[in-house]
């Protein structure tokens, strides 16, 4: 997230809670603050909720805001953490899965049986979501999302090597729990 | 792990999780008004509570006959339960 299209005034008048400059930096970083939480919780509703609830804790902590540092930074920061304290205290969905993903790849006829097909996505999901949720979350910006570990990094604001290690565990988590599923699957 | 499983499993995750849009499709400012007027009400009741100009408003004998009753119940406090029994 960069500073580009807001003065620099703007983050120091914001710094000395005026609301015209938080209104200014909310329109301007909205997107960008939902568009990292979605990717974590992977819930539109819930990620506009948090959205929200990380502009209150800008907006009550606005006089510990440093206005010559990264105003996207210390936003994706509070969003991070309130999106991981959404996951832990999140239940795992016991609801089924939806018949076929909108953006899922198709596949030959004939290949795989429509029945086995689903139950191997219920079993990756949920196995998925059974993950820690420090694990959950690399492994979805990571794998799904393909962010860069760099960018990772900076978000959850722990160094690249812990991003790959998380990735590591995870892999081997989900390989441990699938077995052979890709045979399946293919 | 190598690399090659690792790719295996990420395009595995990608076909079973439901594919999202990371664009925000609607403004959330009114959102965000409607939680900042949420919080003020409670702060403004307070505020207005113990403002100068509310402490200003009591009479000075509403003053006084408080301090007599703090000053009463302190020096007989065995009649706290005869002042809560007429309340």
């Amino acid at each position: 997230m960069e500073q580009i299209g807001q003065p620099p005034q703007v983050f120091e008048q914001f710094a000395a809670g005026d609301p015209g400059a938080f209104e200014q930096l909310f329109r301007q970083f909205q997107g960008e603050v939902y568009g990292w939480i979605v990717r974590i919780v992977r819930d539109p509703a819930a990620a506009e909720d948090l959205t929200v609830e990380t502009f209150w804790r800008i907006h009550c902590a606005h006089a510990r805001f440093d206005a010559s540092r990264s105003f996207g930074a210390w936003a994706r920061k509070i969003a991070t953490n309130i999106a991981l304290d959404y996951l832990k205290r999140a239940r795992i969905p016991e609801s089924p899965l939806d018949d076929d993903p909108p953006g899922a790849a198709p596949t030959a006829p004939g290949t795989v049986d429509p029945a086995m097909r689903r139950e191997v996505r219920e079993r990756v999901h949920l196995a998925f979501r059974q993950l820690p949720v420090r694990l959950r979350v690399v492994a979805t910006l990571a794998l799904v999302e393909e962010c860069p570990h760099a960018e990772i990094a900076a978000g959850l604001n722990i160094s690249t090597t812990a991003v790959k290690s998380r990735v590591f565990r995870a892999v081997q988590i989900l390989r441990k729990k699938l077995g052979n599923l890709d045979e399946t699957y293919e | 792990m190598n690399e090659p499983e690792e790719k295996k499993l990420a395009e595995l995750l990608k076909k079973s999780l439901t594919p999202l849009s990371p664009e925000l499709n609607r403004d959330l400012w009114p959102r965000m008004l409607r939680r900042l007027d949420e919080q003020h009400p409670a702060r403004s009741w307070i505020a207005a509570l113990v403002s100068p100009a509310a402490i200003a408003s009591v009479p000075w004998f509403d003053w006084a006959m408080l301090a007599a009753l703090v000053v009463g119940l302190c020096l007989f406090p065995r009649s706290i339960p005869i002042w809560l029994y007429h309340f």
